[in-house]
C-alpha cells in the first residue's frame, strides 16, 4: 500500500493525484485530510502517472497536502447472515450502535452479471394483498417492479404495505396447514435509502420496528444531507448483501431502493465534474448501462433456493414519465406501478393508476394452480372496461350523461366503482387473491354478459353474478 | 469467439490508461479491429483507434481492477465468429461464447472474467454425407455435403468463400469433428466443416432480388395489413411496455423462416431465460419439431459489458448470412437496436469523439444502414437463393419517434410497425397502430396472397383499411357530440370497425389457439366481419333500426373466432347465422 501527497487538482467530488506506480481501475482509495479525517473514494480513471478519484464523502476539507492511499482492491462489502437486523450508513458502516460485523466473506460490490443461461424464469406469485397489484399487475419472485411516483405522493406507504404484507402462498401448504404459511414464505427485506430525508427514514424505521420486520431486514441509509457521491455506492452494497442472502443463504429477499432519482442526480453530478459529454437532460450517456447493473441484479438462479425481488421507488420530476430517469428505468425493469396524483386527491388509497401500470412477468405467474384459472381473463377485461370508462369521462364532460347510450353509462359507472371498490382499500387491508378476483367479478357483473369478450365463456358461466349485487359501500 | 492462431502473433503492448470499457495501450503492433487480450487476466478486446504509438481498445469484459502497466497481447485476427454445425439450439453472448459452456467453465451462475470458449463444440463429431464425388469441380460457396444438425435442419457444408475451389481429390462419408478435413482439392486446399468469418464484413453474395414472398408471421395485423417480405426489413419502435419484446418473440416463434437468429441486445436477462425455457417446448408450426432446433440465440443483457453489446448485432447477422449461404430463409430479430446505438454512443463518448445528434456518434446512420443492408433476398455465389429478413426493435426515449435512432432506421426499413402506448394501456395487443404503420411490400406481395390465400385478398384488405380510416374520422366527431348523434349508417360503421379492432386486429399471444393464425384464417375472419357488414347494411337499407341490428346475438360471436379451435366450421356456422338472423329482421 503506497501513500502519496501528490494531489494536483480538486474539482467537485473529484480529486486528481499523480502516482508513480500503476493503480487499477475502480480501486478503493483512502484520503487523509490535514485535520485527521479519513475519506474514502474510488478510482474513476487510471492512466500512467495520473488518476482521478471520486470521493464518496465529498471533497470538503481536502487540500493539496492531503495524503492519498491506494488500497489495491476494488470496493468490497463484508457479508454475513448476522447483517439481518442491522442498520448501516450509506457506505456500509454500522450506525445502530451494535457490535462490529464479523464478515463471512467480503464481496465485490460491482457484482458480476448473472449468466442468462443460469437464470430461472420467475413465475411464483407474490401476494402483496393490494388488489391493483395482485389482480392487475401481479408481482412474482425475482421480478424488478419499480414504483413510479411523484413528489408528495404516498409511495412510501405503498412500499411499506408491500413489505409488510408480501407473502408467497406455498403450493403444498394450501390445503394442509395454514399455520406454517406466515413463517415459511416471508421475505427478508433489504432497504437501501439514497438521499431521502430524515423524516422519511424515520417513517420507514418506525414501521419496521412496529411490525417487528427489522429483525429480518438490513437497512442502508444515505440521507439527504449525506454526501451525494456516496449514493452511487449504497444500492450496490444493498444488492451485494441481497445476492449473498438469496443465493448463498437461501432467503427470499425483497429489496426496496428509494429514491432512484437521487441516485441518478449523483451520477449526473459525477459526470459533470468529469466533464463528460452529457446525454439527455445532462444525464450521462451510460446511465442506461449503469441502472441496468442495479436492476438486473434481481432474479432467480437455477438450483438455488432464494430469490432477489426488487421494488425501486422513483419520483418522476414534474410527474413526467418521459423524463430520462423513469424512461430508462421502464426499459430495464419488468413493468412499473404508477402512483397517480389525481387518484390521490380523490382519496383513493393506494392511488395506483392501473392503466399505465404493467407487470411483464404477470402472464406466467398467474392462472390455474398459481392463482386462479380466471385471473388472466378477469384482469384483461377489467383493463379494457376501465379504459373504455376512462375515455368516456372526457366525452361526458362535453355532452353530459343524458346524451350517452345506456351502454356508455354502464361503462362510466363501472369506472367509478372500479376506483372506489377495487383500487381503494386502504394501507392496512390485506386482500387475498380470491377476494381481489371476487371484487373484480362483482364489478364486471355490472356489464352485460356479451360485453365480456375477453373472458372465456365457461368462466363467465361459473362466475358471472346474474343478479348484480348492490354496490358495497366504499369505505 | 475464434481461438485459432492465438500462438501466431504476439506483439506485446502495455496498458497506458483505463476508463470503463475503453483501454489505451502503447507499443502495441496491431491493425484496426484486431482482437487483443488485455491485462493479466486476458480480457478480450478489439482495437478501435490507432494514434501514433497509442492504441485504443474496447474491452468486452468488466475492467475493474485492471491498471496501467499490465500487458496487452495481439491475436492479429479481426473479431470473427466460428461457423459450422452446432450453431443452432445454442445460446451465445455478444462475442459468440456459448453461455452454457461458460457456466460450466466458471462453475458459477455469475459471469466471470477472462474465460474463453470456442463458439462451436470442437470435440463433438457429426455424420457427414458428401453430395459431390471425387473428380467433381467445386467453386467457392458450393455445397459439398450435408450434416443433420438438429431435428429439423440439415446443415450444408460449403467451400468457404475465401477458398477458390478446384477438383475434389478426396471426400468421404463418416463421423468427423468440425476441425477434421472432410474433403481435399487438387489445389492442395483442405475443407473442414469449420469456417471463420470476421463479423464486421458481409459474407459475399451475388445481386439482390426483389422479394415476392411474405414472411408469414401468423399474426393477423402483420400478415393482414402490414406484411414483411422474406428478405425484407422491418422496424418495431415503441415506448416501454408497448409490447416490442412480445411482438419479437411471436415472430421468432411463428414466422415461417427456416432459421431464426434472435439477438437480445442490451435487454432483460429474464426475457432471454424465457426464450431458453419456452422454445424447446414449442413446436415449429411448419415442421412440428421443437422451435429451438431452428433457433440460435445471442444474449447480451443490459448488465453485460457494453462493448460486447456493440458487437452482438454483428455476430448475429454473420451467423444469419452463413445459413443464408446454405439456401435457407433466415429471420433475424434484433431486440433492441437502440441499445446497440447507445453502446456505440457510450464508446464514442469515452473516445471523446465529436458527438452528433443527442450525443450519438456521427456515424450512427451509416452503421444502421450498413446493418440493415445485410438483409435481402440474394442470388448466392453457389447459384442458389437465400434470404435474410431483419426485424429490429427500437426503443425511443420517452416513446418519441423523432429521435435519431428511430428516424435513421425509418429511412432504411420498408415495413414499419408502430407500437402505441395508448393501445397497450387498454390492453389492445399487439398494440400496432394501424394508422401510423405501413408496409411498402404490399404490392410486390399481392400476387402471392392472391395465389396462395384468396383471389380477392388485396381487395378485402383494402375494405378493412377503409373502414378503419372512416372510424378514425368519425371518432373525432363522436368525441364532440357523442355516438347517438351520428346518423344510423355511421353508427353501424363504428360497430363494424369495433369488430375489426377487437375481433381481428387484437390477438392474444398467450392463448394456445389464438397465438398463431394462419393466413387462411386471417382471411376468413376478415370475410366473416365483412359478411356482418354487408348483411347489416342491407338490413339498415330495408329500414331496420340500428339498435335491432346490434342486438343480433350472432354478432358478438365474431369476437370468439380467434380462439375457436375448429375455426373453419366455426366461421361457416357464424356466417350462416349472421345471414339468417339479420335477414329475419326484415
Amino acid at each position: 500500500m503506497k501513500e502519496y501527497q501528490t494531489i494536483t487538482e480538486i474539482s467537485g467530488p473529484l480529486v486528481f493525484a499523480e502516482v508513480d506506480e500503476p493503480v487499477g481501475y475502480d480501486e478503493i482509495v483512502e484520503i487523509e485530510t490535514p485535520d485527521g479525517r479519513t475519506l474514502r473514494g474510488q478510482v474513476l480513471e487510471s492512466s500512467d502517472g495520473l488518476v482521478s478519484i471520486q470521493v464518496f464523502e465529498g471533497t470538503g476539507g481536502i487540500d493539496r497536502n492531503a495524503s492519498v492511499r491506494f488500497l489495491g482492491e476494488t470496493m468490497k462489502m463484508p457479508v454475513t447472515e448476522d447483517l439481518l437486523g442491522r442498520v448501516m450508513d450509506g457506505s456500509g458502516n454500522p450506525i445502530d450502535g451494535g457490535p462490529d460485523i464479523v464478515p463471512d466473506e467480503r464481496r465485490d460490490i460491482v457484482g458480476a452479471a448473472i449468466n442468462p443461461y443460469s437464470r430461472e424464469y420467475p413465475e411464483e406469485f407474490i401476494q402483496t394483498g393490494v388488489s391493483s397489484i395482485d389482480g392487475m399487475n401481479t408481482l412474482v419472485r425475482g421480478q424488478k417492479l419499480p414504483i413510479f411516483s411523484g413528489s408528495g405522493l404516498p409511495h412510501n406507504d405503498l412500499a411499506l404495505q408491500i413489505a409488510r404484507q408480501a407473502t408467497v402462498p406455498e403450493e403444498d401448504d394450501v390445503d394442509e396447514s395454514d399455520e406454517d404459511d406466515e413463517e415459511g414464505s416471508e421475505f427478508a427485506v433489504i432497504f437501501g435509502a439514497m438521499g431521502i430525508t430524515q423524516e422519511e427514514a424515520n417513517e420507514f424505521m418506525a414501521d419496521f420496528e412496529r411490525t417487528g420486520a427489522l429483525e429480518r431486514s438490513v437497512v442502508f441509509m444515505n440521507l439527504a444531507d449525506d454526501p451525494a457521491v456516496e449514493r452511487t455506492v449504497t444500492p450496490r452494497l444493498a444488492l451485494t448483501t441481497a445476492e449473498y442472502l438469496a443465493f448463498d443463504k437461501g432467503y427470499h429477499v425483497l429489496v426496496i431502493l428509494t429514491d432512484i432519482t437521487n441516485y441518478c442526480e449523483a451520477l449526473r453530478e459525477i459526470g459533470a465534474a468529469r466533464e463528460e459529454v452529457p446525454g439527455r437532460r445532462g444525464y450521462p450517456g451510460y446511465m442506461y448501462t449503469d441502472l441496468a447493473q442495479l436492476y438486473e441484479r434481481a432474479g432467480r438462479i437455477e438450483g438455488r433456493e432464494g430469490s432477489v425481488t426488487q421494488i425501486p421507488i422513483l419520483t418522476m420530476p414534474s410527474d413526467d414519465i418521459t423524463h430520462p430517469i423513469p424512461d430508462l428505468t421502464g426499459y430495464i425493469t419488468e413493468g412499473q406501478i404508477i402512483v397517480d396524483r389525481s387518484l390521490n386527491s380523490q382519496g383513493i388509497e393506494p392511488p395506483i393508476n392501473v392503466l399505465p401500470s404493467l407487470s411483464r412477468l404477470m402472464d406466467d405467474g398467474i392462472g390455474e394452480g398459481l392463482t386462479r384459472e380466471d385471473h388472466a381473463d378477469v384482469s384483461d377485461q377489467l383493463y379494457a372496461a376501465y379504459a373504455e370508462g376512462e375515455d368516456l369521462r372526457d366525452l361526458v364532460n362535453i355532452v353530459g350523461r343524458e346524451a350517452l347510450t345506456e351502454r356508455d353509462n354502464k361503462f362510466l359507472d363501472f369506472a367509478d366503482r372500479f376506483e372506489n371498490e377495487f383500487v381503494q382499500q386502504g394501507y392496512d387491508t390485506n386482500r387475498a387473491i380470491e377476494e381481489t378476483l371476487d371484487v373484480g367479478w362483482d364489478l364486471l357483473s355490472m356489464l352485460p354478459k356479451e360485453e365480456l369478450n375477453r373472458i372465456d365463456e365457461d368462466l363467465i358461466a361459473e362466475h358471472y353474478r346474474e343478479e348484480t349485487p348492490e354496490a358495497a359501500t366504499a369505505d | 469467439m475464434s481461438q485459432a492462431d492465438t500462438e501466431s502473433v504476439d506483439e506485446g503492448g502495455v496498458i497506458e490508461s483505463v476508463s470503463g470499457p475503453v483501454v489505451t495501450a502503447t507499443d502495441l503492433d496491431a491493425r484496426m479491429n484486431d482482437v487483443v487480450y488485455v491485462g493479466e487476466e486476458g480480457l478480450m478486446g478489439e482495437v478501435i483507434e490507432i494514434e501514433g504509438n497509442l492504441t485504443t481498445i474496447q474491452v468486452y469484459e468488466e475492467t475493474s481492477g485492471v491498471g496501467p502497466g499490465e500487458p496487452v497481447t495481439n491475436t492479429g485476427e479481426p473479431l470473427s465468429v466460428d461457423l459450422g454445425p452446432g450453431l443452432l439450439d445454442t445460446i451465445y453472448d455478444g462475442v459468440q461464447r456459448p453461455l452454457d459452456e461458460l457456466e460450466e467453465k466458471m462453475q458459477s451462475a455469475f459471469l466471470d472474467r477472462g474465460v474463453d470458449a470456442p463458439g462451436i463444440d470442437l470435440e463433438r463429431t457429426w455424420a457427414f454425407t458428401p453430395i459431390v464425388e471425387v473428380g467433381d469441380t467445386v467453386e467457392s460457396g458450393d455445397i459439398i455435403g450435408e450434416v443433420p444438425e438438429t431435428e429439423s435442419i440439415t446443415h450444408k457444408v460449403m467451400v468457404p468463400p475465401d477458398i477458390d475451389g478446384g477438383e475434389i481429390t478426396s471426400i468421404e462419408a463418416g463421423e468427423f469433428t468440425v476441425e477434421e478435413t472432410v474433403a481435399e482439392l487438387d489445389t492442395g486446399e483442405t475443407i473442414s466443416m469449420h469456417q471463420e468469418w470476421p463479423v464486421r464484413s458481409a459474407r459475399p453474395a451475388n445481386e439482390k432480388q426483389t422479394p415476392t414472398e411474405p414472411l408469414v408471421s401468423g399474426q393477423r395485423v402483420q400478415d393482414g395489413l402490414f406484411p414483411i417480405a422474406k428478405g425484407g426489413t422491418a422496424a418495431i419502435p415503441g415506448p416501454f411496455g408497448s409490447g416490442k419484446t412480445v411482438t419479437q418473440h411471436q415472430l421468432a416463434k411463428w414466422s415461417d423462416a427456416d432459421i431464426v437468429v434472435y439477438v437480445g441486445c442490451g435487454e432483460r436477462g429474464n426475457e432471454m431465460t424465457e426464450v431458453i425455457e419456452d422454445f424447446p417446448e414449442l413446436e415449429d408450426p411448419k415442421t412440428g419439431k421443437p422451435l429451438m432446433s431452428r433457433t440460435c440465440l445471442i444474449a447480451n443483457t443490459s448488465n453485460m459489458p457494453v462493448a460486447a453489446r456493440e458487437s452482438c448485432i454483428y455476430t448475429g447477422i454473420t451467423i444469419a448470412e452463413y445459413f443464408r449461404d446454405m439456401g435457407y430463409d433466415v429471420a433475424l430479430m434484433a431486440d433492441s437496436t437502440s441499445r446497440w446505438a447507445e453502446a456505440m454512443r457510450e464508446i464514442s463518448s469515452r473516445l471523446e469523439e465529436m458527438p452528433g445528434e443527442e450525443g450519438y456518434p456521427a456515424y450512427l446512420a451509416a452503421a444502421l444502414s450498413e446493418f440493415y443492408e445485410r438483409a435481402g433476398k440474394f442470388n448466392l455465389i453457389n447459384g442458389g437463393e437465400g434470404s435474410i429478413s431483419v426485424i429490429g426493435a427500437v426503443s425511443p426515449p420517452g416513446g418519441d419517434f423523432s429521435e435519431p435512432v428511430t428516424q435513421n432506421t425509418l429511412r432504411i426499413v420498408k415495413t414499419f410497425w408502430a407500437l402505441d402506448a395508448d393501445l397497450a394501456e387498454r390492453r389492445h395487443f399487439p398494440s400496432i397502430n394501424w394508422n401510423e404503420s405501413y408496409s411498402l411490400y404490399r404490392q410486390q406481395l399481392d400476387p402471392w396472397f392472391r395465389d396462395t390465400v384468396a383471389e380477392d385478398y388485396p381487395e378485402v384488405r383494402q375494405w378493412a383499411v377503409d373502414v378503419l380510416d372512416e372510424e378514425d374520422e368519425l371518432q373525432e366527431i363522436v368525441q364532440l357530440v357523442g355516438k347517438d348523434a351520428l346518423p344510423e349508417d355511421q353508427q353501424l360503421t363504428l360497430e363494424v370497425a369495433r369488430y375489426l379492432r377487437e375481433a381481428w386486429l387484437q390477438q392474444n399471444a398467450f392463448h394456445d389457439v389464438d397465438t398463431y393464425c394462419e393466413p387462411q384464417k386471417t382471411y376468413r375472419m376478415l370475410q366473416a366481419i365483412r359478411t356482418f357488414n354487408d348483411e347489416a347494411f342491407s338490413a339498415l337499407d330495408a329500414g331496420v333500426p340500428v339498435d335491432e341490428i346490434q342486438e343480433a346475438d350472432a354478432a358478438p360471436r365474431l369476437n370468439r373466432m380467434g380462439t375457436a379451435e375448429a375455426w373453419d366450421e366455426f366461421i361457416d356456422d357464424l356466417e350462416s347465422d349472421l345471414e339468417s338472423q339479420l335477414r329475419d329482421l326484415y
